[in-house]
C-alpha cells in the first residue's frame, strides 16, 4: 500500500470524500485526522478504524472514472433476427402464432422498453398437447440405447457452441444482462451442461452403485428469468440424459432463448416430443404443474411459489426438486486479502444486476476492517458501468422488468426507512428509457432489518459486521435460507471450520459465484432440495428402490 | 384373588433422555389376547411432540459434530443393548397376538442386525455419496454430505419394532437427531426401545420416542417448522398425504416409503446408503487453486 501500483496513481476522485479529504498520492493525511499517518500501513489503518470520525478515503487511492474518463460505446453489432410472433414448441414443431383473439404477451427489451415480439400464452389445450407429446415420446426415448441418447446431447452442445454469439445477444436483449456475461458465462455454461450430461447417459449405473436407475417419466419444468437459457439447460440436460421427456415453461419475461434452443433441438433431430417448450405466465405454470399426467416437477424460482408447487407435488404424490430463494452470507475475516475480497463481493452481489438466487446479498465484515472494506467497496462500485446490456463495457445491465424494478425500489425505501444508509457511488449517465437501478449498498443494517432478511433480487448489498468467527457463523446461519455462502480468509484451517459449519449448499472460499456443470448446485433449508449439476444432480431425474 | 398381584408397568415417553408421562396426563391401556389390561402406555399430545422437537433441536449440533467413528460405536452399542433385551422385546411383540414367538424372534434379530449395518455406515456414507468434482477451471471443488438436522421418523403398525428402528437408524447414522413416532400395534416395544437408547451412550435428545395415537400427531409433525425432514413408511394414504403436505410448510424433506411387510426383512434394500441419502444435504465447497 505504501507504493501504490502505477495504474492507481492517476487521479483522486474528490467525491469519494465529499470533496473534503481527497489528497494526491503520497501526501500526508489531512491534519487533524487522528490515527492516520501519511504512510498507509495496514496495522495503522485498522487502528484508525476504531475512530468512527476518521476519513475513510485514506485507505486507497482512486481513479476518477466519472469526469475525465468517458468510455466510447462498444456495442455488440452482430444482427440477430427476432420474429414478430412466437408460439410453442410441441412434438418437434413450432405451433402457429396465436391469432389476435388468443392470449399473447408482449416481450419487452428491458433496456429500452421496446417490444421485441409477441409470444403466446399457453392455455389448457396447449399444455395438454405438450404433456401428451412428452408422454407419447417417453417409451421410445427411455428404451433408446443410452449411447445413442448421449450422442443427441453431444450434438446439441456443439450446436449451442456454434450459435453462441446469437444466443448471447438474444439473451441480453430479452433479459437485460450485460453481453459480456451472457457471452462469457451463460452461454458457455449452457453448452458445457449438455456436453457434461451427454456423457452420463450411458453411465448412470456407475453413478448409483448397486442400484438400477430408471427414468421417472414426463418432467414438468418451470424456470426463472434471471438465467433464462442456462436454467433451461440445467433442467433439460439431466432430464433427457437420464431418459425422461420434458415440458419446459420458460419465464414470462424471457422466453426467447428457450425458443432458439427449440430450433437447435430441431436442427439436431432430437426425436419429436422428447422436449416440449411452452411459453406463458404464472397461469400456464399452474396448469402445467397441476397436470394429471406429469411424473415429476422441477422448479427454480421464489420460495413462495416453490411452496405452492410443493403442495401440488404432495397431493399428486410425485417427486419434486426445488431451487428457491436465498439470502447468502458473504463473510470477510480480517486476515483476508482485502482487495481480492472486495472484487469477490462485487462479483457476488452485482453480477447479473443481483438477479441471482445465490447472490452474496448479506456482507459480514470483521469489525477491525469494516471501514477499509466499506471504503474500497465504495470506490470499486463507482467504477461499475451501468447501461446498455449490448455494450461490451457494461458491467451492470438493465433490471429484468418494471415489476422487478418496483420490488427493488420498494426494498430500498424500506431499508432507508428502517435506518440503513444507502451508498450509491456509480455516476455514469443512464439511458432515458428502460429499467435501471444503480448498484448500491446499505450500511447501518441490523440483522432484524427487512433488507437483511428478505431476498431483494437486485443490485443491493446489506453490510453488517461481526467480531468473532462464532458471531459470524451465528449471524450467517440466522436465516430461513441456505443456498450459498462466501468466506474470505487466508487461513486454511479457518476456511474448513467455517465452511463446515455454514448451513448452505454451495460455499465459495476466496471466490464467489463460480458455476460448473460438474459442480452440484442447490440449497439447504428453505432454499430448496435436490441438486442441479454434477453427479448428485442426476438423482433428481432417476428412480430406484 | 391371586396370591400375588402382578406389578403392571406404565410405559412412558422418551424425551430428552428422560422418561416423562404425557404432559396431557393421557394414557392408553394395553390389553393381552384375553382382553386383560397388562400395561398402560403414554398417549403423546401435540405438546409432547413440541417438547421432543425442542430436545432434539438442542441435540443436533453435538450429534452432528461427533465423528462418524464415534456415532458408529454408539449405534453399535444400541445393537448390543437391544440384543440383551431380546426376550423382553419378543414378549412385547407377541402381546397383541400379531406375532408367533418365532416371528417375534426373527423381527428382533433383524432389528439388531439393522442397527449393526448402520453403525457401519456412519464413517462411510460420505465417501460413497460425496465426491470431488472436476470443474473446468483452477479450483479445488468437492461435495460432502451433511446431516439435514432434525428428522421425524413415523413408523407403520407392522413390523412395529423393525420398521421403527429401520426408519430411525439411517438419518441417525448421518448425524441427524430424531423424533420418532411409534406405530399403533406395538407401543410397548417402542417404549422398551427408549430404555435401550437411554443405556447406549446416546446423548440425551438425539432420539426421542413418542407413543399413543400416530394419526393424531401427524398434522403437528407436518406443520412443525422446526422439523427439517420426515422419514415414514407403509402408512395409510391419508396419513402419508398429511406428512407430504409438510413440504410446503417449510420445504421439509419428506420421504414416505412403500416397503411392504416382507420388504423390511430385505437387508439389501433397507441398509443401502440410499436410505441415508434423503436425510443429508450436499454441500459443495470451492476454493481457488493457485500460488
Amino acid at each position: 500500500m505504501t507504493t501504490p501500483p502505477e495504474n492507481e496513481t492517476l487521479e483522486i476522485d474528490p467525491r469519494t470524500e465529499d470533496g473534503a479529504n481527497g489528497r494526491p498520492p503520497g501526501t500526508p493525511g489531512t491534519p487533524g485526522t487522528p490515527g492516520i499517518p501519511g504512510s498507509t500501513d495496514r496495522a495503522a489503518l485498522r487502528e484508525s478504524a476504531v475512530d468512527i470520525e476518521a476519513p475513510a478515503a485514506s485507505f486507497t487511492r482512486t481513479l476518477n472514472f466519472t469526469e475525465s474518463w468517458d468510455y466510447a460505446p462498444a456495442p455488440e453489432r452482430a444482427k440477430v433476427t427476432i420474429a414478430p410472433e412466437y408460439a410453442h414448441f410441441i412434438n418437434g414443431e413450432f405451433t402457429a402464432p396465436p391469432s389476435r383473439k388468443e392470449a399473447r404477451m408482449r416481450n419487452i427489451n428491458p433496456a429500452n422498453e421496446s417490444v421485441l415480439c409477441e409470444v403466446a400464452i399457453a392455455d389448457k389445450s396447449a399444455v395438454n398437447k405438450a404433456v401428451a407429446a412428452a408422454r407419447a415420446a417417453f417409451p421410445k426415448w427411455r428404451r433408446l440405447d443410452p449411447r445413442e441418447r448421449a450422442k443427441y446431447l453431444y450434438r446439441i452442445a456443439r450446436r449451442i457452441q456454434e450459435r453462441a454469439r446469437e444466443l448471447a445477444i438474444v439473451e441480453s436483449m430479452d433479459g437485460g444482462k450485460p453481453i459480456k456475461e451472457s457471452r462469457d458465462i451463460d452461454i458457455p455454461l449452457v453448452a458445457q451442461h449438455f456436453f457434461y450430461h451427454a456423457g452420463w447417459a450411458d453411465k448412470l449405473r456407475y453413478a448409483f452403485p448397486n442400484r438400477d436407475p430408471q427414468p421417472i417419466g414426463v418432467c414438468a419444468q418451470i424456470i426463472p428469468w434471471n438465467f433464462p437459457l442456462l436454467m433451461a439447460a440445467w433442467k433439460i440436460a439431466p432430464a433427457i440424459a437420464c431418459g425422461n421427456t420434458v415440458v419446459l415453461k420458460p419465464a414470462e419475461t424471457t422466453p426467447l432463448t428457450a425458443l432458439r434452443l427449440a430450433e437447435i433441438l430441431q436442427e439436431c433431430e432430437l426425436p419429436d416430443g422428447v422436449v416440449n417448450i411452452i411459453t406463458g405466465d404464472g397461469d400456464t405454470g399452474a396448469l402445467l404443474s397441476s397436470h394429471p399426467d406429469i411424473d415429476k416437477l422441477a422448479f427454480t424460482g421464489s420460495t413462495s411459489v416453490g411452496k405452492v408447487l410443493a403442495k401440488t407435488a404432495a397431493e399428486k404424490n410425485i417427486p419434486i426438486t426445488l431451487e428457491l430463494g436465498g439470502k447468502s452470507a458473504h463473510i470477510i475475516f480480517e486476515d483476508a486479502s482485502v482487495d481480492q475480497a472486495v472484487e469477490g463481493i462485487i462479483q457476488g452481489i452485482y453480477f447479473n444486476q443481483g438477479h441471482v438466487c445465490c447472490a452474496g446479498s448479506r456482507l459480514f465484515v470483521q469489525e477491525s476492517i469494516e471501514r477499509e472494506v466499506v471504503e474500497k467497496l465504495r470506490i470499486r462500485l463507482a467504477s461499475l458501468r451501468v447501461g446498455d446490456p449490448l455494450d461490451k463495457n457494461t458491467d451492470v445491465g438493465a433490471i429484468n422488468s418494471r415489476a422487478q424494478l418496483d420490488t427493488i425500489n420498494r426494498y430500498l425505501k424500506i431499508g432507508v426507512d428502517e435506518g440503513a444508509t444507502r451508498i450509491e457511488p456509480s455516476r455514469n449517465g443512464l439511458p432515458s428509457k428502460g429499467y435501471w437501478c444503480r448498484p448500491c449498498f446499505l450500511t447501518g443494517v441490523q440483522p432484524s432489518h427487512t433488507v437483511a432478511r428478505e431476498e431483494i433480487f437486485g443490485p443491493v448489498l446489506a453490510v453488517m459486521n461481526f467480531r468473532t468467527p462464532e458471531e459470524a457463523l451465528l449471524r450467517a446461519n440466522n436465516t430461513r435460507y441456505g443456498l450459498a455462502a462466501g468466506i474470505w480468509t487466508d487461513k486454511g484451517s479457518k476456511i474448513f471450520e467455517i465452511a463446515g459449519r455454514l448451513e448452505a449448499g454451495v460455499i465459495w472460499c476466496n471466490t464467489y459465484n463460480r458455476f460448473d456443470a460438474a459442480s452440484p448446485f442447490g440449497g439447504y433449508k428453505e432454499s430448496g432440495f435436490g441438486r442441479e449439476g454434477g453427479l448428485q444432480g442426476l438423482r433428481a431425474y432417476v428412480k430406484f428402490d | 384373588m391371586p396370591s400375588r398381584l402382578t406389578v403392571t408397568k406404565t410405559y412412558k415417553l422418551y424425551i430428552g433422555g428422560d422418561f416423562p408421562r404425557s404432559e396431557s396426563g393421557r394414557s392408553l391401556p394395553v390389553h393381552d389376547l384375553d382382553e386383560r389390561v397388562v400395561a398402560h402406555i403414554a398417549h403423546a399430545s401435540r405438546k409432547d411432540l413440541r417438547n421432543a422437537v425442542v430436545a432434539a433441536r438442542k441435540a443436533v449440533p453435538g450429534w452432528m459434530a461427533r465423528t462418524g467413528y464415534n456415532r458408529g460405536q454408539i449405534i453399535y452399542r444400541m445393537a448390543e443393548m437391544l440384543e440383551g433385551k431380546a426376550d423382553e422385546f419378543i414378549t412385547a411383540l407377541m402381546l397383541p397376538g400379531t406375532h408367533t414367538k418365532r416371528e417375534a424372534r426373527a423381527e428382533v434379530e433383524a432389528t439388531v442386525d439393522r442397527l449393526v449395518a448402520f453403525a457401519g455406515w456412519t464413517d462411510k456414507f460420505s465417501q460413497v455419496l460425496g465426491c470431488h468434482n472436476p470443474v473446468a477451471g483452477p479450483y479445488y471443488n468437492f461435495t460432502v454430505p451433511e446431516a439435514t438436522g432434525l428428522v421425524a421418523a413415523v413408523a407403520p403398525d407392522e413390523p412395529g419394532l423393525l420398521a421403527l428402528v429401520s426408519l430411525i437408524a439411517p438419518p441417525l447414522a448421518a448425524g441427524n437427531a430424531i423424533v420418532a413416532v411409534s406405530g399403533n400395534h406395538h407401543p410397548i416395544a417402542a417404549s422398551i426401545l427408549g430404555e435401550v437408547l437411554a443405556t447406549s451412550d446416546l446423548p440425551a435428545g438425539v432420539v426421542n420416542i413418542l407413543t399413543g395415537n400416530r394419526a393424531e400427531l401427524l398434522p403437528w409433525i407436518s406443520e412443525h417448522r422446526d422439523i427439517d425432514a420426515v422419514h415414514a413408511a407403509d402408512l395409510p394414504d391419508d396419513e402419508a398425504l398429511t406428512l407430504r403436505r409438510g413440504m410446503s410448510e417449510n420445504i421439509k424433506r419428506v420421504r414416505v416409503r412403500e416397503v411392504g411387510e416382507d420388504g423390511w426383512f430385505d437387508a439389501d434394500l433397507c441398509t443401502s446408503p440410499w436410505w441415508i441419502e434423503p436425510f443429508i444435504e450436499m454441500k459443495t465447497i470451492w476454493h481457488p487453486a493457485a500460488t
